[in-house]
């Protein structure tokens, strides 16, 4: 950059780092301090993501630059805090709850996690605690190239570490809800969570991202995966934060030796929402199911960026996901498949397609294979388009009003995604959001 | 009069296809309408049911003595029009059961008839699914997806018996089905016959005229109807050829 020629993004977020001051857990290790300067002297020297960079063309984060965050007022009115994220909740869960980025026992699920599972909060982690899982912790995800991850683990505050105990099959899904209230000035949260799953293990994980409907938010959680050798792990996320908030994640899984893991993204709040996914097939016949959807208005932007990397041989991956876009909404889906020359036999199928309901939104959709190894199958397919005009014409000739049927395709559309969640309290609150998203869904679901 | 058609004009694209089509149907009667390919029969069909893209210019079309025209599509299903399609479209997601309960309540809402609820509807559905020896299995899928042929145009029949419309248009319900699935579906719509229910049957071929007995046959031929006779009309077209009336319209033309 030329001397003089200083943007405003580009200006060192010094002053912005230093609003949120330093975080530091009692009991934290000098590993873990070290890894945190090395993500903030990374975000520091790097700055905010610009749209001249490949990876942010689409996504502008000047506003997130722009905003002072604070960090949330410590001490919160834990009776107003339930009853608002009551609705969050889900029925036969195993729930850790996080409001503005703490942990909140009183509102979690009282007594001890089921059988085979522990459960421990960064904030609470005492020695002993840090001597298990410090290492493991921050060893994956990538903070030379995503920013925000870099940040969040420069100035993560609270989190959750997750352990299937080997062989361990967990009937009760582990939900962590992360909770921002609303407050007078912006505020930002860096949820952390490491899950780690044993050989064999048969576990659900669920992370809700809530929040009041309005208040401006950042939200940089870095989730990090590991799923052992014949670990078989379903995995759900689920973002509906308030409409003014920015939520910039980074999930990063790794599937050993014939494990199998499910992911299933759903991005529904947020004015920008930035999913970074990174999967890592590191052992040989694991195979990695990534599915997402999401549904935007107004002017919210949802940023999928995939990487999965087939690291080994005979390993599969399938990517579906689904946008539904109105007004003026953006959808971006970059998806980058990376096969490495020892994977071979790898089998990757990615799918993205986007439905758009306003001639105004508008989707960009980059599939990118990277094939090091000869003897692979990689399919990729992207479509963005409108509801098919012979199929609304079909149902009307049947009695069904014009309405009904734009309702009825959008909710056959997105309820595809929705309907392979496994975790039936969580597909109920999905539904319902859909229902209550889409434009009179109030006839579909008379039709339920 | 349940409908009557006068001097029809539709085109598509700016280009003319019906020239002036003139039809009345009385209830509980059959009509068949013959022609060959590009006659105008299926923009016909898809005029009647409604689909936009044709732009009618001329005539009008009355349906129990209303402007069908001015209805939109799903109005003219509620008032008991129904169109059996050529190429039944696939919607993936929407499972059958679903949409035609949907479909249904509907056009009961309409009538001013109460709505099905779930379970006095898989009744009805069960019982009218054996009228088309359609597969059960079929209800839950979604609509027509992976369908065959002849369960596609099964499908259609099914629909057709559960909405139970007054003016039934069946547009070549009878390409590309066997000799078995062409009986199933002639026998289908034989039980549906009744003396305040009309149908237009579209065809190409005269083969399905051999199962579902028209009271009036017409010959369509470049957007006219040229011919109106009884069932006898349909055998001596099957065995003159379309290029019979053809030449003879031809002859008019030059007269």
């Amino acid at each position: 950059m030329s001397e003089g020629a200083v943007s405003a993004e580009a200006q060192a977020p010094a002053a912005w780092l230093a609003d949120l001051g330093e975080a530091r857990l009692d009991h934290e290790p000098e590993s873990v301090r070290a890894m945190r300067a090395r993500g903030l002297e990374r975000f520091s020297e790097r700055g905010f993501p610009r749209p001249n960079e490949e990876d942010w063309r689409f996504t502008n984060v000047a506003a997130v630059a722009r905003t002072r965050f604070l960090r949330p007022p410590a001490g919160i009115d834990t009776a107003a805090a339930g009853r608002a994220l009551a609705s969050a909740g889900l029925a036969h869960c195993h729930e850790v709850v996080f409001v503005d980025g703490r942990h909140v026992p009183e509102l979690s699920s009282p007594g001890v996690p089921p059988a085979g599972v522990a459960v421990h909060s960064l904030a609470r982690a005492r020695p002993a605690d840090w001597e298990a899982f410090g290492a493991e912790l921050g060893r994956r995800a990538d903070v030379v190239n995503r920013p925000f991850a870099a940040l969040a683990t420069g100035l993560f505050e609270d989190g959750a570490v997750i352990d299937f105990a080997p062989g361990a099959v967990v009937e009760t899904p582990v939900h962590l809800i992360f909770w921002s209230s609303a407050h007078a000035q912006p505020t930002a949260t860096f949820p952390r969570v490491l899950v780690r799953a044993g050989e064999n293990a048969r576990a659900t994980v669920v992370e809700s991202y809530r929040g009041a409907a309005r208040g401006v938010t950042l939200v940089c959680p870095v989730t990090e995966l590991v799923a052992e050798a014949g670990a078989a792990i379903d995995h759900y996320k689920l973002q509906h934060e308030s409409l003014d908030a920015f939520h910039l994640a980074l999930f990063h899984v790794e599937a050993g030796r014939g494990a199998n893991v499910s992911s299933q993204t759903f991005s529904l709040g947020a004015a920008i929402a930035r999913h970074d996914v990174q999967a890592v097939l590191g052992g040989e016949g694991a195979e990695v199911t990534l599915n997402g959807l999401y549904l935007v208005r107004g002017r919210q932007l949802a940023d999928f960026h995939m990487r999965v990397d087939h690291a080994r041989a005979h390993t599969t991956s399938h990517e579906l996901f689904k946008g539904v876009l109105d007004e003026r909404a953006r959808g971006v889906f970059n998806g980058r498949i990376h096969v490495h020359p020892q994977a071979q036999k790898t089998d990757a199928k990615q799918t993205s397609r986007n439905l758009l309901l306003s001639a105004e939104a508008l989707v960009n959709a980059n599939p990118q294979l990277e094939i090091f190894a000869d003897d692979v199958r990689c399919t990729h397919g992207s479509t963005v388009g409108q509801l098919d005009d012979q199929a609304i014409f079909y149902l009307r000739s049947r009695g069904i009003g014009l309405e009904a049927a734009r309702s009825l395709l959008t909710y056959a559309f997105a309820a595809d995604i929705v309907e392979r969640t496994r975790v039936e309290p969580l597909r109920r609150q999905l539904q319902e959001f859909l229902l209550a998203w889409i434009p009179h869904g109030e006839v579909v679901r008379e039709a339920v | 009069m349940l409908l009557e058609i006068r001097n029809l004009h539709a085109s598509v694209d700016d280009n003319e296809i019906l020239h002036g089509v003139d039809l009345q149907v009385r209830p509980g009667e059959v009509h068949a309408i013959m022609g060959p390919n590009g006659s105008g029969k299926s923009t016909l069909a898809q005029v009647l049911a409604g689909r936009d893209e044709y732009d009618v210019s001329a005539g009008e079309v009355l349906f129990d003595g209303r402007d069908l025209l001015e209805m939109a599509p799903e109005e003219r299903a509620r008032e008991g029009v129904f169109l059996a399609f050529q190429y039944p479209v696939e919607i993936p997601g929407v499972s059958n059961t679903y949409f035609l309960r949907a479909a249904l309540n509907a056009v009961r809402k309409h009538r001013g008839l109460s709505e099905f609820d779930a379970i006095s509807f898989l009744k009805l559905v069960r019982e009218k699914v054996k009228l088309v020896g359609l597969d059960e299995s079929l209800l839950q899928r979604p609509v027509n997806e992976g369908f065959s042929g002849g369960e596609k145009k099964r499908n259609e029949i099914f629909h057709m018996a559960v909405l139970e419309p007054r003016l039934c248009v069946l547009d070549e319900t009878d390409s590309g089905l066997d000799i078995d699935a062409l009986r199933i579906v002639a026998d289908g719509v034989n039980t549906l016959r009744s003396p305040e229910r009309a149908f237009v049957v579209i065809t190409h071929y005269q083969r399905l005229l051999d199962y579902i007995v028209p009271d009036f046959v017409h010959v369509l031929l470049d957007g006219r109807i040229v011919r109106s006779g009884g069932k006898e009309l349909a055998l001596e077209l099957e065995s003159k050829g379309y290029a019979w009336l053809e030449h003879e319209a031809a002859a008019e033309a030059r007269a």
